[in-house]
């Protein structure tokens, strides 16, 4: 029986393999022939001024990392927006949840989140400014405002779409209150809220990247202002290599934080949320 | 121990619905739900309350639950008026609102959760032991999409069973089940109710299965929803089959009566 399940999943790793290679192959001979056509064009014309080859992109993210200036400006810039991510969800699902529960709130800070999250949170960057100086506050204020309305919205929504039924079978086994709020309302508007969590988390991660190259803060060397450096010293390969870095943090920060939720809809629901 | 305790009979208790009219102010105007409903049911007793749809059944059942409050009249349990909903009387209802983010064990011990006075261990304890009574121990860890939507019953009961409720108030529970399953169901259900000792109120418009289930079918006829007779069920021995010719010929009686009474419009 034990042998069974080991060759079983002997089985499954190499068949996952296989799937891995059939998925990939394509896509990896695509990008490798497109890599080496930049490569030669690149040099054919000597382009290092418009578009650098993809060997001095590698070039100088291979020396960015070894001085320590990459690993350095990555790490500040997520401290920058993960703070201000987490301070916009604890400030947005309580918030939201005051709107779906009381009139006052919905007509207020309701009407008001519905308005400013269509405001393109770049657009906080100059008022952040003038409120906050070129300080690391300015920075967060931007990250938060990219995401708290959103939250508000997607928790309100969330929240006022529950089945009723829910709450009506916790109370009849005796929840009540809060417990009925973290154990019913919360989980039961999870896939909403989910849907909240992404959308600030673009918005966010847009509106810092913008409020970076625009400002200039002392305390912190973030990517965004690595960016705006490589432009001022007309190194396009650094402008290319950072670019690089802020797509790789985009699609990794979708793998690591969303995926696990969204496997958990899946199981759970039985819902695809994409 | 605590678990044996926890796990014994509760003694059943009585209800007396007296005079209870129930009127809602919906969008278009009153609905007078329910008109003076007056009712008993007795310790340990099977009692199905059947009628068209909008009579006030579902209503009904919900004020016993506490969930709602009668416009006038009194509803008591063992002689105390109920006020709100409590563990002593568990709904299942029409939907079987199992929540979707925990697994069948978890949603089994939701109840068990709030009870106080068990460690977390007899908790899950307990619950596993309901969980099998429904006979679902191979689905313990399943989520409840991927049920059936007769294990999804079966979850529900199981979920109502576990506080150890005195009075258990079904509504409409085997409604969209297929004919097979809910025959199945019907043999479980007599069972555990004679096992566990429960008084059932159960709400149906289908009148074999009343008359299957029930020691007592109580009609209702609509707008405003009233009681029009009752039927006492003592001459069909139990556990009783569905597809039992006296079964039959019994719900045709009662069918019949029906139909003088509201004109015809329910599904035998
Ligand atoms: N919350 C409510 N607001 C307004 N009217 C309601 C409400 N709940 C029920 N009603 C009305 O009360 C009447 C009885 O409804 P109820 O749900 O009790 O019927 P029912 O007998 O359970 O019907 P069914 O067999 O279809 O479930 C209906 O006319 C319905 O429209
Ligand atoms: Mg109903």
């Amino acid at each position: 029986m034990k042998k069974n399940v080991a060759q079983e999943e002997a089985f499954d790793t190499s068949e996952k393999l296989k799937r891995f290679f059939k998925r990939w192959t394509g896509p990896a001979l695509v990008a490798i022939v497109l890599l080496g056509l930049w490569e030669t064009l690149s040099r054919y014309y000597d382009a290092y001024l418009i578009l650098p080859p993809p060997s001095s992109v590698a070039e100088y993210l291979w020396y960015a990392i070894a001085d320590g200036t990459l690993p350095g400006a990555v790490l500040v810039t997520l401290k920058r927006l993960f703070v201000g991510y987490l301070i916009g969800i604890a400030l947005g699902i309580p918030l939201g949840m005051l709107c779906a529960k009381l009139k006052v709130f919905r007509d207020t800070l309701g009407l008001l989140a519905m308005g400013l999250q269509a405001l393109p949170s770049v657009c906080w960057v100059p008022l952040a400014m003038l409120w906050f100086g070129q300080t690391e506050k300015a920075m967060l204020f931007v990250v938060v405002m990219g995401t708290v309305w959103s939250l508000i919205i997607a928790t309100q929504h969330g929240v006022n779409s529950i089945p009723p039924i829910y709450v009506r079978a916790a109370e009849t086994m005796g929840s009540k209150g809060m417990h009925t709020w973290i154990h019913v309302i919360l989980p039961a508007a999870f896939p909403n809220i989910l849907g909240g969590m992404k959308q600030g988390w673009a918005f966010a991660w847009r509106s810092l990247m913008a409020a970076e190259i625009y400002v200039v803060i002392l305390t912190g060397f973030g990517l965004g202002q690595l960016l705006h450096y490589g432009r001022e010293l007309m190194e396009m390969s650094q402008v290319i290599g950072v670019m690089c870095v802020v797509i790789a943090i985009g699609l990794l920060a979708d793998k690591l934080l969303f995926s696990p939720w969204e496997n958990f809809l899946r199981k759970k629901w039985g819902i695809t949320n994409d | 121990m605590s678990v044996h305790k926890e796990l014994e009979n509760v003694a059943p208790s009585k209800l007396s619905v007296r005079g209870v009219n129930k009127v809602f102010h919906g969008a278009q105007g009153k609905t007078v739900a329910l008109e003076d409903i007056n009712l008993k049911v007795d310790e340990g007793e099977f009692v199905c309350l059947v009628g068209p749809s909008g009579c006030g059944k579902s209503t009904l059942l919900n004020l016993i639950a506490g969930l709602d409050k009668p416009t006038s009249g009194k509803i008591l349990m063992d002689d105390k008026p109920i006020t709100g909903p409590g563990r002593d009387r568990m709904v299942m209802f029409q939907e079987h609102a199992l929540f979707p983010w925990l697994d069948v064990m978890g949603n089994v011990l939701f109840g068990l959760k709030l009870k106080p006075n068990l460690t977390n261990p007899e908790r899950r304890e307990v619950a596993k032991f309901y969980i099998h009574l429904v006979g679902l121990e191979k689905f313990m860890h399943a989520s409840i999409h991927e049920l059936s939507g007769g294990m999804r019953q079966r979850v529900a009961l199981a979920r109502a069973l576990a506080p150890n409720p005195r009075i258990l108030l079904m509504d409409e529970t085997f409604g969209a089940l297929d004919a097979l399953t809910r025959e199945q169901l019907y043999g479980e259900l007599q069972d555990i109710w004679q096992k566990r000792r429960k008084t059932i109120v159960f709400v149906t418009h289908n009148i074999r299965e009343a008359v299957c289930l029930g020691d007592r079918v109580i009609l209702f006829s609509p707008h405003p929803g009233r009681i029009a007779r009752e039927f006492k069920i003592d001459s069909l021995k139990r556990p009783r089959d569905i597809n039992d010719p006296d079964l039959t010929n019994y719900a045709s009686t009662i069918t019949a009566a029906l139909k003088q009474h509201i004109g015809g419009s329910v599904a035998e």
